[in-house]
């Protein structure tokens, strides 16, 4: 902290008296910008900068337990890189995250925004209905993943038992228990556990859409479904870029979630890459591969977090 | 920036001369208490006291090293016996007789759980162990006695199973649970951890199958840890299960089911069960001042008398390592007399493969994943799984 504190103020005394004055002021005026954005970079380079970088590091060193005793971590160029690729659990996991977030966001935001305009009408009880469905937000992740485990139980489970009432299934359908249905359960589980975040933030947004635009649209005949797509989605569109990279950066990195509802198993049709980066690092303690992992997810977050960046550009020039 | 970094991670205070700093999973605030007793009553006469450092068991080896990054780490540190050798590698502990431990009389298995390349780092106090529990009634019902070999076992629990109870229950979760509980089958078919290809192991994998395929277990083991198997048995819906002596307080608080312990059932009658050995050791990182590593030796010492390892043992519901504290313990217990036997014979999971212990665990618990979703066969997923487990050796 303390290095850039007195680095700011040296570089001040450094504007030569020779120069104009209207210079001077200028620089001291960009000293002073400067100035007010040190703090903030200070703690960006400190807290964000500084463990990427030594994560880039890390991914390029032979970093065991050894090292925490000895401070030593040799270079061994490209091989934890070569280690992670050549392992078939790294392109599958890739697999399960990419099926996984891309389920998950769809249907979060699908059922999500339905809610939203449903109860963006005001009718009795709303309200209450409204914070009800907030439940499981608040729930504990590794709470709800027990309390799934046993809906989703093959033999006694809720799930299985009022499938079988209805007709649907002849029961005993092994949702945690089959490599080929477990990550559909895990998404399911998750779109539960993601609906109200996106309703919330997506009701806000539709009531900041001027009632009068409705209205005109009436007026001018349009059917419901016209006006959702001419005039609610339009005026929705920076508050769905924001539900949509949040929740994209807060599902690519599951971890909590399936460890707890099926440990990345079975036969690791559930592992992504927030479980094979937990493996590496703190069950085989092999953390300079654990790191190349989690580089893979920093530069996955690090391209949507640009195009985020882009799409709200666009529209800050359109605000204009 | 990296004095930066340094300065924001502290250094702790050295604790006073008189205190021994222990690092343990003893979280749970009864646990701790009991653990404080033992400490105390050893750490009183030697004019010493003893504090605890508990975090979540998960967390011990992570939090360990992050002490010995920043210089800090305990007197005694408690680990899981299958991370020992990961600790004992750093060449960061203390070999147990350099620090005046008295090492003498303790089980061979025992020994082995706290040694890394034939020197012993870490003491066990008590050890716990794997064994058939089996509901008295439901067996009696189908007029089966407790299964011996594998055979029987088959037979016993196709018999036990009807309605909403399966004859047998089992962990086969993808992590640490899972695996302990494969062991006993994979090593007394003849299985190596070190050669997972040998073509022995196989047979303990079919069992497994069978098991599950002809309806005598739950297609849920691939899901269950062991306390979910536990959760099983007590409802009735299991006739046996494999489990642990730690179920034995929820087991002996409940009314609802009649339980005793047998031997886990082997390949052919007259053989040995060779069950894993689990616990935790304790062993004494390297430190600048070699007072500190004498009195943490000393309360070692004390920790593992007979009378000591006794009292303990019982408070936990684990088997002493001492031979004679143990042999103590099967005859004030005899309903856990199974347990203190089978110790006897138990292999420590890390006394061939060391370090690679949990690349090869992982290895494993592939392989019967991959068997009992019927993704693979048991020859190909040993194969697969002795592939994964050298890799980068």
């Amino acid at each position: 902290m303390s290095t850039f504190a007195s680095t700011a103020p040296a570089a001040k005394t450094s504007g030569s008296s020779a120069a104009p004055a209207r210079a001077r002021s200028g620089t001291r005026r960009g000293l002073l910008r400067w100035l007010f954005v040190a703090p903030a970079l200070a703690y960006m380079a400190l807290f964000f900068g500084y463990p990427l970088i030594r994560n880039i590091v890390m991914s390029f060193q032979h970093y065991t337990p050894k090292t925490y005793f000895t401070g030593e971590a040799p270079f061994n160029g490209l091989d934890n890189w070569r280690a992670v690729f050549a392992d078939e659990l790294f392109a599958g996991s890739l697999w399960h995250t990419a099926l996984f977030t891309l389920g998950s966001l769809l249907g979060q935001f699908t059922i999500g925004l339905a809610l939203a305009v449903f109860f963006s009408r005001r009718f009795r009880l709303s309200g209450f209905v409204r914070a009800i469905l907030l439940l499981p937000w608040l729930v504990p992740m590794v709470v709800s993943a027990v309390v799934w485990r046993r809906i989703l139980d093959q033999d006694h489970g809720m799930l299985n038992s009022a499938l079988h009432a209805v007709g649907l299934t002849e029961g005993g359908v092994p949702w945690l228990n089959s490599p080929g249905v477990a990550l559909l359960s895990a998404v399911l589980v998750n779109i539960w556990i993601g609906i109200p975040f996106n309703m919330v933030i997506l009701y806000g947004g539709l009531q900041e859409i001027p009632r009068e635009l409705h209205e005109a649209a009436s007026l001018d005949g349009a059917s419901p479904w016209r006006t959702f797509r001419s005039v609610t989605l339009p005026m929705l569109r920076p508050v769905v870029t924001v539900v949509l990279v949040l929740g994209f950066m807060s599902t690519v990195k599951i971890l909590d979630l399936i460890l707890a509802l099926t440990s990345g198993g079975p036969a690791d049709s559930t592992q992504t890459l927030g479980t094979v980066t937990y493996q590496l690092s703190f069950l085989q303690l092999d953390f300079g591969q654990g790191a190349v992992v989690g580089n893979v997810l920093i530069l996955i977050s690090a391209v949507f977090a640009v195009l985020y960046l882009r799409a709200n550009r666009a529209d800050f020039g359109k605000g204009q | 920036m990296a004095t930066v970094a340094l300065s924001l991670t502290g250094c702790a205070a050295t604790p006073a001369p008189d205190t021994v700093t222990v690092l343990n999973s003893a979280t749970d605030t009864a646990e701790h208490t009991a653990n404080q007793k033992f400490f105390d009553r050893c750490a009183g006469p030697l004019g010493l006291k003893v504090e605890q450092i508990s975090v979540p068991a998960d967390q011990v080896a992570s939090k360990a090293l992050r002490m010995a990054s920043s210089k800090s780490l305990t007197d005694i540190l408690e680990l899981d016996g299958s991370e020992l050798p990961q600790f004992a590698g750093t060449e960061g502990l203390r070999p147990l007789k350099d620090v005046g431990v008295d090492t003498s009389g303790f089980s061979g298995s025992a020994t082995s759980l706290g040694s890394y390349h034939g020197t012993q780092y870490g003491i066990a106090r008590s050890v716990n162990s794997l064994a058939l529990i089996y509901n008295t009634k439901l067996l009696k019902e189908a007029g089966v006695e407790p299964p011996t070999t594998w055979a029987e076992l088959k037979t016993a629990a196709k018999r036990t199973t009807h309605g909403s109870t399966y004859g047998m229950a089992f962990s086969a979760s993808p992590n640490a649970d899972g695996v302990y509980q494969f062991l006993p089958f994979f090593w007394s078919g003849g299985g190596d951890e070190a050669k997972l290809d040998n073509g022995k192991g196989e047979a303990a994998l079919q069992l497994w199958k069978d098991l599950v395929s002809d309806g005598s277990a739950s297609k849920s083991v691939v899901s269950w840890n062991q306390q979910d198997v536990n959760d099983q048995f007590v409802s009735g819906r299991a006739a046996m299960m494999i489990n642990g002596p730690w179920q034995v307080p929820v087991l002996s608080a409940q009314k609802k089911v009649d339980w005793a312990v047998a031997r886990i059932p082997v390949p052919e009658a007259g053989q040995d069960a060779i069950p894993p050995i689990g616990g935790t050791v304790m062993a004494v990182p390297k430190s600048e001042d070699s007072a500190r590593e004498k009195n943490a030796g000393k309360i070692l010492n004390c920790l593992n008398t007979r009378k000591n390892q006794l009292q303990w043992g019982e408070s936990v519901n684990n088997v002493p390592t001492r031979a004679a504290a143990a042999r103590a313990y099967a005859e004030q217990n005899p309903k856990l007399a199974a347990f203190a036997d089978l110790v006897t014979t138990a292999r420590s999971r890390t006394a061939q493969v060391g370090t690679r212990w949990p690349v090869v665990g992982d290895a494993l618990a592939g392989a019967f994943q991959s068997v009992l979703t019927g993704r693979t066969s048991p020859e190909q997923a040993l194969h697969r799984a002795q592939q994964q487990a050298s890799k980068g050796k």
